[in-house]
């Protein structure tokens, strides 16, 4: 893969379409709005965090008593070690069950193990329900936020798209375009004989999966085909249903700007005997991928995170860049620390370090995460090539800062060298590795005489 | 103002090394901002760098060094620690103490020194009472820049813009005030196109604005949006919230 600052510059280059900046700012608006109509928000971020923090401290226990709740109603539980293993079995299960199509309900752990082209692969027709996700695999895209998939894309891309892929007549009117992808989507729902889904939240103590969506293709994907597969990252887990209702409370204000989610679904397993519907089958996919190996590290508290993206809207990063540019289907502030810690900082050391550390992200954070300092705690770790010189530099700077008189008398000689170079008090131009500080920037000369020296000749 | 009670009181200035090498003024103004609310100016002379861009970049023994000699240099000292800058009473106040935690020598010290530290117009509006004399020049027209560390760390929102407004500057918004100037010490340098394209908001957000002066309470930030509007040829002026305070009187 290019680099992150090749992949930046592509982005300038080809220019950010401004979607992304109005849509995160709309979102965050919402957000805003929400909060401040809601006066228990801050007690509940504050009890949200505790929930989070009990169940990743205990994960191991919360775990295997979900399983077995899962198992007790009659369905089954897989624990997959990474992507290949999760993928493994989903696709071993559409071939034993002759699923020849499957329907998805929008998944963030099934973009992170790639399951789609997977299941393609195998010849099962995989369909994307959700509508925004629904565009975006129609356009062969990636999704850019992650729980507003073609925040990149306006209605008038959509009807293009939808114009030149369904052979339907161009309208840009978004209720014809939602009327579009429902009968589109229908006849699939009805056919399918697996529905796919993702996981909000996984109660423990009954084994039960939750659902959170505002368009209602959640439910037919979950009740109309024979088969639903859930599958959830490792840490999705709360205790029981008290919990849950901290939880949602929190993610939709936080998302969506809601009191509540359209469609809050709670999935206990497949059809009892005596129900009219549901599936036959319900089998839940528990993807570790890295998230054992976070449990343990630094930035353990990552796994707090609910996917609400709310810390994707307020940064400013974000905003300017889009969701793309990041190269990992986690983007924004918690994507700069879930793709390293998942994937390998060695590889994705750059996203850190991509930072200005406004804290912009730790302030909307619904489980309050202090993102800045998990990204200050990757950047400790980092292997970046440009760290060393930094830290030699630093270094010298660091041990200067430690004698007084040696640091006064090199602040003299610094300012004496930065004024040869300058013109009218700035320097247009800095060599190495300032370089990239006067491309759009001048720099103010260093002053004759520094504070300390003027203090101590006041008055004399 | 309390003024009375105050006086002869000694109040410690840290003046952060950007200030003291590259912006004295910004200390001049601090220094005289002070002396008007009544308080005896002291100058540790041997306070270096507070290690906040070491921190950021992950540089913790670096950071740890350098935390280690200011909160030495600032232990050693009596009264309220004041500093013209939200960043770097951040690093004081926050990041210091977490940096030294493990250090049995130095973790009570690093608290001590953290419980004295205020940002400047947190000081002067909370604990001095602080009103700024209308000075003579208050034609121009002001706009404030929030900075980050200042605003998410500290809690600094409505001071500056409440001194700057009782000394009589008209005051207009700013669009997006609390959004990143893109600065970010390191991240301008490893990050240069994002950070110039948030400076590039944020500088097309001051010239529209109207103001012919940006307000913050940061240097750095303010360096990084001066450079920024220089480069540009603009006539808009950048000013440390001292110097437009303190005025001819630094």
């Amino acid at each position: 893969m290019t680099s992150f600052r090749d992949r930046v510059r592509d982005a300038f280059d080809e220019g950010v379409p401004v979607a992304i900046d109005r849509g995160a700012r709309g979102h965050y608006e919402k957000r805003v709005q929400a909060t401040a109509a809601f006066p228990q928000m801050e007690q509940m971020r504050d009890r949200a965090r505790r929930i989070r923090a009990d169940v990743i401290a205990h994960l191991d226990e919360h775990l295997a008593t979900f399983a077995a709740a899962v198992e007790a109603h009659g369905g089954t539980a897989f624990f997959a070690a990474d992507a290949a293993e999760a993928n493994e079995y989903i696709v071993g299960l559409a071939r034993t069950e002759g699923v020849s199509r499957a329907v998805k309900v929008k998944s963030m752990v099934t973009e992170e193990i790639e399951l789609n082209p997977v299941l393609e692969a195998a010849g099962i027709e995989v369909v994307e329900t959700d509508l925004g996700e629904f565009i975006v695999q129609l356009a062969g895209e990636k999704p850019s936020h992650i729980i507003a998939p073609v925040l990149h894309k306006d209605r008038y891309d959509v009807a293009e798209l939808f114009a030149e892929k369904l052979g339907v007549e161009y309208s840009d009117d978004p209720s014809q375009l939602n009327d579009i992808a429902r009968t589109h989507l229908r006849e699939k729902f009805l056919t399918a004989e697996m529905g796919i889904s993702g996981v909000n939240f996984a109660v423990a103590e009954d084994g039960s999966v939750v659902l959170v969506t505002n368009e209602g293709n959640g439910r037919l994907c979950t009740t109309a085909p024979r088969i639903h597969v859930a599958v959830m990252g490792m840490e999705r887990l709360v205790r029981d249903r008290h919990d849950l209702a901290v939880m949602l409370e929190v993610l939709a204000r936080s998302a969506t700007g809601q009191g509540l989610s359209a469609y809050s679904n709670v999935v206990s397993g497949p059809r009892r005997p005596a129900e009219p519907d549901g599936p036959d089958q319900f089998h839940v996919v528990i993807v570790d991928n890295g998230r054992s190996a976070t449990l343990g590290s630094a930035v353990a508290e990552i796994l707090y995170c609910i996917r609400c993206g709310a810390c994707l809207n307020a940064c400013p990063v974000y905003r300017h860049l889009g969701g793309h540019a990041y190269g990992s289907v986690y983007p924004g502030p918690i994507g700069k620390v879930i793709t390293p810690s998942l994937f390998g900082l060695e590889e994705w050391h750059e996203l850190p370090a991509a930072s200005s550390l406004c804290g912009a992200c730790k302030e909307v954070c619904p489980v309050r995460i202090d993102i800045p300092k998990l990204l200050v705690e990757l950047r400790r770790q980092s292997t970046d090539e440009m760290q060393p010189s930094i830290r030699r530099g630093l270094a010298v700077f660091a041990w200067l800062s430690t004698k007084p008189r040696l640091y006064r008398l090199a602040t003299r000689v610094a300012a004496l060298f930065g004024r040869m170079w300058s013109r009218d008090g700035w320097l247009r131009r800095i060599p190495f590795a300032l370089r990239g500080w006067t491309g759009e920037r001048d720099l103010p000369a260093p002053a004759k005489q520094t504070f300390s020296d003027w203090w101590r000749n006041r008055g004399t | 103002m309390g003024r009375g009670s105050l006086v002869g009181m000694p109040v410690q200035l840290f003046v952060t090394c950007l200030v003291n090498s590259l912006f004295p003024d910004v200390g001049k103004a601090t220094v005289s901002l002070l002396e008007d609310a009544g308080y005896e100016v002291q100058f540790p002379l041997d306070q270096t760098c507070c290690g906040q861009p070491a921190y950021n970049g992950g540089f913790e023994g670096e950071a740890r060094a350098q935390a280690r000699q200011t909160v030495d240099v600032l232990d050693a000292t009596e009264g309220p620690i004041v500093i013209p800058s939200g960043s770097c009473a951040a690093m004081v106040i926050d990041h210091a103490p977490e940096l030294l935690w493990c250090d049995a020598e130095y973790r009570e010290k690093a608290e001590r020194v953290a419980k004295r530290t205020r940002e400047l117009t947190q000081f002067l509006v909370e604990d001095a009472g602080f009103e700024v004399p209308a000075g003579d020049c208050r034609g121009c027209t002001t706009t404030y820049h929030a900075s980050c560390h200042a605003l998410r760390w500290l809690g600094v929102r409505e001071q500056p813009k409440q001194l700057l407004d009782s000394a009589g500057f008209t005051r207009v918004e700013l669009e997006g005030e609390d959004e990143c100037c893109g600065f970010g010490g390191l991240f301008s340098i490893k990050a240069p196109e994002i950070s110039a394209a948030m400076m590039s908001t944020k500088i097309d957000r001051i010239e529209a604005s109207g103001a012919d002066v940006v307000v913050g309470v940061d240097v750095s930030c303010l360096m990084h949006l001066g450079g920024g509007l220089r480069r540009r040829d603009s006539c808009v002026a950048v000013k440390h919230i001292a110097e437009i305070l303190a005025g001819d009187r630094a």
